[in-house]
């Protein structure tokens, strides 16, 4: 029974971080660009939740408003921050990122202070079957997270935009010229890669309710890893990669001995993936044209 | 007179100092094979460059069917009616062939679908969906791709693929095709077979065609009038025949 709940948890927290993976592979597929600041838009997207809970006390109307937000906030820093170094060197793009994050954090702090808030969105109980005993917040993450890369693999793969989507991914120049509107392109991911991150936000503080500044830091450099493991770039990849670092998560957790260097052996399977496979686990193979 | 479809006047670029291309006036009318050739190095793509808005010219004008589009932006440039193909291929490589023709479909206002109708699934995005397949088959029938609709378009031999290119451009609905080296790598059989599609898309579409080619069999079987550029500048201009025979053209060839 223990073995069925930690993997329904692995696969549960696995689907938050694939939806936080999905954010960064998007972006970095289309606009060829990291964005370290996509963590710190859940943070953003947690205290909007917050905010809305305190003044209207609903957690759906809180979920709306922080989907809202968030995608406001992503396309207005993709375009005041990054769409102006379109074309600069990567570095330039990359630091530019970082500062965002910072920009996002510190902001956080000015306004809300470094006490964590509690963020109590529901108190769902456990669904419990003869021995099975699982959170409903667990099932309903996994559930959601599920749905919602379902939905976005369909929309990629059978919508005009998600057409066009992948086209600038694989040829910018190309699909510019076929007459594409390559930065709209890149706004609307920026939208899709914000509106998941505020879901994950949601699912982060259901499972975990304490709320601070720095939220989105580690999940966010943990997602990261995720969509490198799974193939940065690749769609299912960044979905398999976080599912894969979610399960991983649940079982070390679970064994005393390994417990606390959790974190650490999700950085290993990491390197152990990219000497195997350096583009990821879905990632393209460039083969060399002589 | 029939209608002017593209107009150059002392169309040129520098490129630091270099005057990559300078003084080039071209007319091309309705329905006309235009030929663009001349030596390597000549400036044939960087003149496409610019028509396509990929270079900003640094000197001159370019008019659309009696419209300025000088400096505008590639996508725009598109939309108001020229589209092109690559002398090196670039191919949506990892979709099917018919996807990379949707591609192309992708600004007909006939089938406009907003993202909200597309997320939600509703009956439009079908419709919509099913209308781009259709017209993207038809396109496909035109080069001889229909059969091979789903396959990954990396995986067509080169000359299918060259085939694909025009088909993707012809979906965005130009009134100008540009043609790159269409026939660059085929053999004399495939060469002959693209001749045709070539011209059935001019008869079919009423298409103009700008194109550039080092087979002179190609060009003079084609085409009605050609421009000669040689270091960027216009050696020779009008009807092909004559052109191709001016002693100064056969020299910047043959060299000496």
């Amino acid at each position: 029974m223990e073995i069925i709940e930690t993997l329904i948890n692995g696969l549960s927290s696995g689907g938050t971080y694939a939806m936080i993976a999905l954010g960064y592979t998007m972006v970095y597929g289309i606009a060829k660009m990291l964005n370290f600041a996509h963590g710190d838009i859940i943070m953003v997207g947690g205290y909007m939740l917050y905010v809305t809970m305190i003044t209207a006390g609903n957690p759906m109307l809180g979920l709306i408003a922080a989907v809202i937000f968030c995608v406001l906030l992503g396309i207005t820093v993709e375009k005041i921050a990054y769409k102006p170094l379109r074309g600069a060197s990567p570095l330039a793009v990359l630091i530019t990122a970082i500062g965002v994050s910072y920009l996002l954090q510190s902001t956080a702090q000015m306004i809300f202070g470094t006490a964590p808030k509690m963020v109590i969105i529901a108190d769902m109980g456990n669904f419990e079957v003869g021995a099975l005993k699982i959170p409903y917040y667990t099932i309903v993450t996994l559930v959601c997270s599920f749905v919602i890369m379902i939905a976005l693999t369909m929309f990629v793969k059978t919508t005009k935009i998600g057409r066009a989507m992948v086209a600038v991914s694989e040829d910018r120049g190309a699909a510019q010229l076929m007459g594409i509107n390559v930065n709209g392109i890149i706004m609307i991911t920026f939208a899709i890669g914000s509106a998941l991150a505020a879901f994950a936000g949601f699912f982060m503080l259901m499972k975990a309710p304490s709320l601070s500044n720095t939220l989105g830091a580690m999940p966010g450099i943990k997602a990261f890893t995720a969509a490198v493991i799974g193939g940065i770039g690749s769609i299912p990849g960044a979905m398999c990669g976080g599912i894969l670092l979610g399960v991983v998560e649940a079982i070390s957790f679970k064994i005393p001995v390994i417990a606390p260097y959790t974190d650490a052996i999700e950085f290993m399977i990491l390197i152990l993936i990219l000497l195997v496979r350096p583009t990821g686990i879905m990632g393209k193979v460039r083969r060399e044209k002589v | 007179m029939a209608e002017i479809i593209l107009k150059t006047e002392n169309l040129g670029i520098s490129f630091g100092g270099l005057k990559a291309v300078q003084d080039v006036n071209i007319e091309i009318q309705k329905k006309q094979l235009y030929g663009l050739v001349g030596p390597n190095g000549a400036g044939k793509t960087t003149v496409f460059n610019m028509l396509t808005g990929v270079y900003r010219p640094t000197t001159g004008q370019i008019y659309l069917a009696g419209e300025n589009i000088t400096g505008k932006s590639q996508e725009i440039i598109n939309h108001k009616g020229i589209a092109r193909t690559f002398q090196n291929i670039r191919l949506f490589n990892n979709m099917t062939v018919i996807r990379n023709v949707l591609v192309g479909l992708h600004n007909q206002p006939e089938f406009k679908c907003s993202m909200i109708e597309s997320m939600f699934r509703l009956p439009r995005h079908f419709q919509c969906e099913k209308a781009m397949r259709e017209k993207a088959k038809s396109i496909l029938r035109v080069v001889g791709l229909e059969e091979e609709r789903n396959i990954l378009s990396c995986n067509l031999p080169y000359g299918k693929q060259r085939k694909l290119e025009i088909a993707r451009a012809l979906a965005t609905n130009p009134k100008l095709l540009l043609l790159d080296e269409p026939a660059a790598g085929m053999n004399p059989h495939e060469t002959e077979d693209l001749m045709n599609i070539i011209t059935r898309i001019r008869d079919e579409y009423d298409m103009t065609i700008l194109l550039i080619e080092h087979d002179m069999k190609f060009v003079s079987g084609l085409c009605d009038e050609v421009t000669v550029l040689n270091f960027g500048t216009v050696l020779a201009q009008g009807d092909t025949k004559t052109a191709l025979n001016d002693p100064e053209v056969i020299k910047a060839y043959i060299g000496g």
